[in-house]
């Protein structure tokens, strides 16, 4: 009944016009005759109430009713449209380059093999905790993160590793998504591999020539296959690729970490049983074409360093882009990045990009293979360049002399010292101090990280050294998560080999290390360096002590660091230098500009390297291109039509010659030249 | 219940409703000149507002606001519910679904041991589009069969064309390349809601499998199985596969289950695998044997289904089938204008693998005019039995009274194709013996051009020949094929490359090393094997498709399709319903078929396998869901819902963690299998 009364016109009428009521009352009192007559007087209560809660549903219904109109209206309208439209706009698209080398002729020959990097692949659940209910098989990393949201502390805890062992806590099983899947789409709309897919697709390649090799990012590369037994996945699959197409080998293409993995995997192979694949010492002549690596942090990444130590750096990156609100402090009480570090750093693949080569590669206290670094010298013919741009050139030579970078100093503690001379700065080493024990320990219940065994005197310490360069970051992580970097320091090495004929170097914690490995012995192979460069990306930090507080971590990066001279590249507190917004051009390219380049002691059959860089260029149109045919960062290169045409061209069979050698914008060369390694 | 008194409340509210609005909106200006004329200046001036109010108000809840009202009504309610629901189940104790196998197996001590393979089987697994045509825009790696079929209602014939095959060589036509989809989710859910693996893969999963020890072989089902080698390296794959996961979990042996089509898919990898490299695989005479433990197979189809028969006839089997009870609207002639019957036919007359289902074995195993193992029968008892739902033993006592009662009529199974209900029980002897004259009649049948795009080979045959294939009256397992071979010449020509439905006299004449009699279990030998276990594990106690009634199609104007089943034969004998005879079975697959293979011809040393592998018959008897929450049933043993019958899962993942069969009881039977084996006289 009260659906009846709800229904009636307003209640305003009903003074005004006593006419029409009654009959409407006969009318109801006809319908149902049960209706008892004190229901009456009830009337005029009731309608007051119906006409807001009548308005709501009102509402819900004209906006669900709209919505659905535009959906329909939505569906129905021919795909084209939105290409027609922006065609009228920007005039006609280019072909993709799939079709475009369709149309060349070319087709598929070689079996591509993709080797997704950190962050980008999916992770699912296999077994969980009571609170993971429901979510079996369902993408705990990729694809909406939508149980971040729902039950953050509950995810925190199934992406998280064992602290002692990095590998899987008891009773959680997270196992990385298989096949093209597991990396195609980071998050719906935002593709990682999809787009170079879809064009090798066009000149006939499919699943059974493409394979992704999909390998929980989480956990150190030999542990991948302790626990999944990932590399002899990748090996038996390449091999039977090899074998179904022919006998035509593999062209590998590794993406950021999977650079890195995969040159894991090519010592891994080639060793003996029972800690390599035993595929013998010509496994890789035999079913490698080419390893194309794009944006491969061959030499490790400085954001790394930030990020294991204050959780600071950009580089989980994508996720913070995507996500913003999952890092916003608000959502676990202010302990967010807390959890972050604490789940990071639980993460042994974190530590394979931590700064390689020491001082030698990223320079000391006063040089660096990049100093002397002008963004404008190399942006001036762009009228859209990037954040770091001046256009005086003049001023910048004359004041070369005193106004030099030092980006070899990885981090330094206040502004002044990062730019003060290396006599100047009064460092009190660190390495010997006491780690007080921390009273306030108990009161950070379950956020702990190591930060919190340092104690105040620990802090002070490492605060006094003033200045890292790359090799005593290193030490510097030794120093404030030794537990973590025990597990790390297990894992990989940082250091440059002095004789790579040491049997020690036989041990697989050296097999990602491009400085302290040789390639193998493959000389028809060819190695591709393919990253952007035109983009400010982070080189060194400023950092300071955070204010202090119960649970804190007693670091973060100084943001009110900036310096008007845009040549510095100094931002809130980073030091940014040319890249992808990753990775430095540095780290990608040295190791193809000279480390292998020629018969070197780390390339001892000489296999033929190539650099290509992508210059950046933002999308003209956000609206109709997204993240742009021409971009050159880390995760949107593989957008990049010009990186698709080279790939496509290298799996129809070209070789690096055929592509034009090498494709370089940035000083790459240069820097490369001042780096002195023996070779 | 809620939503139900909801709608009746609304349906009684609309006349009542409406009706007073219009008429106080006619109302309104007669209120307003009452009021103005009585009412003083400064009491009109605080009135005015109200009055305005008045005027807004009635027009604001016209017919349009109802609708909008009633709409978000019904959606916060819903919503509401929604949400009490998705918080609710979890805690209410009386929803509690009981404990999944897996977890109680758990408990006892079982881990993951030995790898698995899943074999899905035909229509369950998901295609992709790698290639199309312009019309397929942005389905790129979407899934054009399986997921929620959305596709095919946007733009249905497109689709079609997508899914079909060339008809001459059955591979992709040119321009279109769909493929299979990859992983376990090939073919965990079929539609979303609709499992197929996924019961089995969580359970699996819940004591210690994930992705490296198991393993899904999803191949494209349209192809014959030789053709997925030769296309897409399926067969190869999936032997480099199973080495790959010997090798990786310690060297232990892979369990392999497949289902339905798989099962004879499977089959022929076993012979493939051991076959030298240009046809086969290269794997050595004891690959089997080194590689695999035992296979498991569901509901198999060794020995064909009747129903494919009737698809290929007249697309009318109930086969392709749950996607007809998926989706309804797929079939029903309006979507494609009347022809949609013609359509599926056409595309479906592409798959060869559909042949392949095709009754193997003649009449020595599916009855002759006169006879079949299944006689005798009885349709009722198999409700009876249900009632009773116990494993009853006393099958014997029961039978000679039954038997004496029915000897009467009985049906004759062996006449697979009948035309017309008497045709279906005469005895044979008013028979004429069958003899097929092809009069070619392209000439004849001039309504073939206003057809259209839809074609299927009836067009090319005159009335003549369709009337007589009619007259012929009845067909048996044998006589079928000849018919089939009449009315689809090329089909027929393409797929008998591909399979054979014979049985072998001499199973070491050479000429059956070649590929298409290795999904044929009566034509080929087992590899040799003798640790290997064989397990038939099927569904029984629902009736199932056996024989058909047809009648000719009254009309022929753009009716292509000259045949279907006489829906209105309903039979005295509850077997005979709606134009089909139902046996015994999973509701797709016969008990004979899924169980003589391994209750008669496999079973110790015979011919067709040498080395002595053991067999175990594992039926589930069928018991429909006992409440809604239970969704397609705990104990069900419909041919795909079997595969959350918690019996079953038990079974698999005990032996997945170690046990043999033996250890699981032997075998479990409940249908006459063993009867109707005897019966069969085969040489073994």
């Amino acid at each position: 009944m009260s659906f009846l009364r709800r229904r009636k016109p307003p209640e305003n009428q009903k003074p005004t016009h006593p006419q029409p009521e009654p009959e409407l009352e006969e009318e109801d009192n006809k319908k149902k005759e049960l209706t008892p007559n004190k229901k009456i007087p009830k009337k005029a209560e009731e309608r007051v109430k119906w006409s807001c809660l009548d308005n709501c549903c009102w509402f819900v219904g004209c906006v669900c009713t709209v919505w659905w109109g535009l959906l329909f209206l939505y569906n129905a309208m021919p795909a084209s449209i939105p290409q027609f439209v922006s065609e009228a706009i920007t005039g006609p698209w280019p072909d993709p380059p799939g079709v475009k080398l369709h149309k060349e002729g070319l087709k598929a020959k070689h079996p591509v093999v993709f080797v997704p990097g950190i962050v980008t692949g999916g992770l699912e659940l296999w077994e969980g905790h009571q609170c993971a209910e429901g979510l079996f098989r369902k993408r705990l990393w990729g694809g909406t993160f939508g149980e971040v949201y729902k039950r953050p502390l509950c995810w925190v805890e199934h992406m998280s590793l064992n602290n002692e062992t990095g590998l899987d806590p008891p009773g959680i099983r997270v196992r990385p998504v298989p096949g093209l899947v597991a990396a195609d789409y980071f998050v719906p709309g935002y593709f990682v591999w999809a787009v170079l897919i879809a064009n090798l697709a066009r000149i006939g390649y499919e699943e059974k020539t493409m394979h992704m090799a999909a390998y929980d990012w989480r956990i150190s590369f030999q542990n991948t296959e302790v626990r999944d037994q990932t590399l002899s996945r990748i090996k038996s699959n390449i091999e039977l690729m090899v074998a179904t197409n022919g006998g035509k080998k593999a062209v590998v293409v590794p993406h950021s970490m999977g650079a890195l993995y995969f040159l894991h995997f090519m010592k891994w192979v080639e060793a003996p049983a029972p800690m390599g694949g035993g595929g013998g010492p010509d496994w890789c002549a035999k079913h490698i074409k080419a390893v194309m690596n794009i944006g491969g942090p061959f030499l490790g990444v400085p954001k790394s360093v930030s990020g294991l130590f204050s959780a600071e750096a950009r580089d989980i990156a994508v996720a913070r882009a995507i996500a913003p609100g999952a890092l916003d402090k608000d959502l676990f009480h202010i302990q967010t990045l807390q959890y972050i570090m604490k789940m990071t750093r639980t993460w042994d693949s974190t530590m394979s990009m931590i700064p390689k080569g020491g001082d030698t590669i990223w320079g000391g206290l006063d040089w660096s293979p990049e100093e002397g670094y002008r963004p404008s010298k190399r942006k001036k013919h762009r009228s859209n360049a990037a954040d770091c741009s001046a256009d005086n050139e003049n001023v910048s030579t004359e004041s070369k002399a005193r106004n030099i970078v030092n980006y070899g100093r990885i981090i330094s503690f206040g502004k002044d010292v990062a730019e003060a001379h290396s006599s100047e700065i009064k460092k009190i080493d660190f390495r010997d101090a006491v780690k007080g024990s921390n009273t306030a320990n108990n009161t950070c219940r379950d956020v702990w990280t190591e930060y919190h065994d340092m104690g105040l005197v620990g802090i002070k310490a490492v605060a006094e050294y003033k200045v890292y360069t790359a090799g005593e970051v290193v030490d510097l992580l030794n120093f404030v998560a030794p537990k973590m970097m025990a597990r790390g320091n297990a894992h990989f090495s940082y250091g440059i080999a002095d004789d790579l004929d040491d049997p020690k170097y036989a041990h697989y914690k050296y097999w990602s290390n491009p400085l302290e490995t040789k390639l193998p012995n493959a000389p028809e192979m060819e190695i591709y360096s393919m990253y952007g460069v035109g983009i400010p990306t982070e080189r060194a930090y400023v950092y300071r002590q955070s204010p202090s507080s119960e649970c804190y971590i007693p670091f973060q990066i100084d943001t009110s660091a900036d310096e008007d001279d845009k040549d510095k590249c100094l931002k809130d507190g980073v030091f940014t230098v040319d890249g992808d917004e990753t990775v430095p051009a540095l780290s990608a390219g040295y190791m193809c500009a000279k480390g292998w380049r020629g018969k070197t002691r780390f390339n001892p059959s000489g296999i033929k390297t190539y650099v290509r860089e992508y210059d950046h260029a933002p999308p003209s149109n956000l609206l109709l291109e997204g993240r742009g045919t021409e971009s050159g960062a880390h995760v949107d290169i593989m957008g990049n039509f010009a990186l698709i045409e080279d790939i496509i061209r290298v799996a129809a069979g070209a070789t690096g010659e055929e592509l034009g050698g090498d494709q370089v914008y940035s000083d790459i060369f240069k820097w490369s030249e001042k780096i002195k390694l023996p070779l | 219940m809620a939503s139900i008194l909801r709608f009746r409340k609304l349906c009684i509210l609309v006349p009542v409703k409406c009706s007073p609005v219009s008429y106080e909106s006619h109302d309104a200006p007669e209120a307003e000149k009452k009021e103005d004329s009585p009412i003083s200046a400064v009491e009109q001036v605080s009135e005015k507002p109200q009055v305005k109010k008045n005027k807004r108000q009635p027009k604001q809840w016209r017919c349009i606001d109802k609708c909008c009202w009633i709409i978000g009504y019904i959606c916060t309610t819903w919503w509401l519910i929604l949400f009490s629901f998705n918080c609710l189940t979890a805690n209410l104790p009386g929803l509690k679904v009981p404990e999944p196998p897996g977890a109680r197996l758990r408990r006892e001590g079982l881990t993951a041991l030995h790898p698995v393979v899943l074999v899905p089987g035909i229509v369950t697994g998901g295609l992709e589009l790698w290639e199309g045509k312009p019309c397929s825009e942005g389905l790129f790696r979407k899934r054009l069969w399986g997921g929620n079929f959305a596709e095919i209602f946007k733009r249905p014939l497109c689709l079609l064309e997508h899914l079909s095959l060339d008809n001459e060589t059955g591979l992709d036509p040119p321009g279109i390349r769909v493929r299979a989809v990859a992983g376990l989710v090939a073919a965990d859910y079929f539609a979303p809601g609709y499992f197929v693996w996924a019961n089995l893969i969580e359970n699996l999963a819940k004591i210690g499998y994930e992705g490296k020890n198991m393993y899904m072989a999803a191949y494209d089902w349209r192809l014959s199985f030789q053709n997925t080698e030769i296309r897409d390296q399926t067969l190869s794959i999936l032997k480099s596969q199973i080495e790959l996961m010997y090798l990786t979990n310690g060297r232990k042996k892979v369990v392999v289950v497949p289902h339905s089509m798989g099962v004879i898919y499977f089959l022929h990898f076993l012979k493939w695998v051991e076959a030298p490299p240009p046809m086969g695989g290269g794997g050595g005479p004891d690959w089997c044997n080194k590689h695999v433990k035992a296979i498991m197979n569901i509901g198999p189809a060794f020995l064909g289904v009747p129903k494919a028969v009737g698809s290929l006839l007249s697309a009318e089997s109930k086969d392709v089938a749950f996607l007809r009870a998926m989706a309804p609207g797929l079939f029903s002639s309006k979507t494609l204008g009347l022809q949609t019957l013609e359509h599926a036919m056409r595309v479906g007359r592409t798959w060869d693998s559909v042949i392949s289902l095709l009754p193997k074995g003649g009449e020595t195993i599916w009855g002759n005019l006169d006879w079949s193992p299944e006689e005798g029968h009885v349709c009722d008892s198999l409700k009876k039995r249900q009632l009773q739902a116990s494993a009853s033993d006393d099958k014997g006592n029961n039978s000679d009274s039954r038997r004496a009662f029915h000897v009467k009529e009985l049906t004759k199974y062996g006449r697979i194709v009948s035309f017309g209900k008497n045709a279906s029980e005469l005895p044979s002897s008013q028979f004429s013996p069958l003899v097929f004259k092809v009069v070619s009649g392209s000439s004849t049948n001039s309504a073939s051009v206003s057809c259209g795009k839809v074609w299927t080979e009836y067009n090319e045959m005159s009335h003549d020949s369709i009337r007589r294939v009619a007259e012929n009256k009845a067909y048996t397992a044998e006589t079928v094929m000849d018919l089939l071979r009449l009315v689809a010449p090329k089909l027929m020509q393409r797929a008998e490359a591909q399979f054979s439905h014979g049985i072998a006299e001499d199973l070491d004449d050479p000429k059956y090393n070649h590929y298409k009699y290795w999904s044929n279990p009566l034509e080929t030998k087992l590899p040799n094997a003798p640790d290997m276990e064989i397990y038939c594990l099927y569904g029984a106690g629902l009736p199932t498709e056996r024989s058909y009634v047809y009648k000719l199609t009254p009309s022929d104007r753009c009716k292509s399709i000259p045949f279907q089943i006489d829906g209105s034969a309903d039979g005295s004998n509850s077997c005979l319903k709606g134009g089909v005879y139902f046996g015994d079975g999973d509701e797709s697959v016969p008990v004979i078929s899924g169980g003589f293979m391994c209750a008669k011809g496999w079973r110790g040393r015979t011919r067709f396998n040498p080395s002595g592998i053991a067999t175990y018959i594992r039926e589930y008897h069928h018991k429909a869901p006992t409440s809604l929450l239970e969704g397609r049933g705990l104990e069900s043993g419909s041919h795909v819902a079997i595969m959350g019958n918690v019996a079953f899962i038990e079974d698999v993942l005990r032996v997945a963690a170690g046990a043999s069969g033996a250890g699981l009881g032997g075998d479990k039977v409940y249908s006459d299998i063993m009867r109707m084996s005897e019966r069969i006289d085969i040489r073994l």
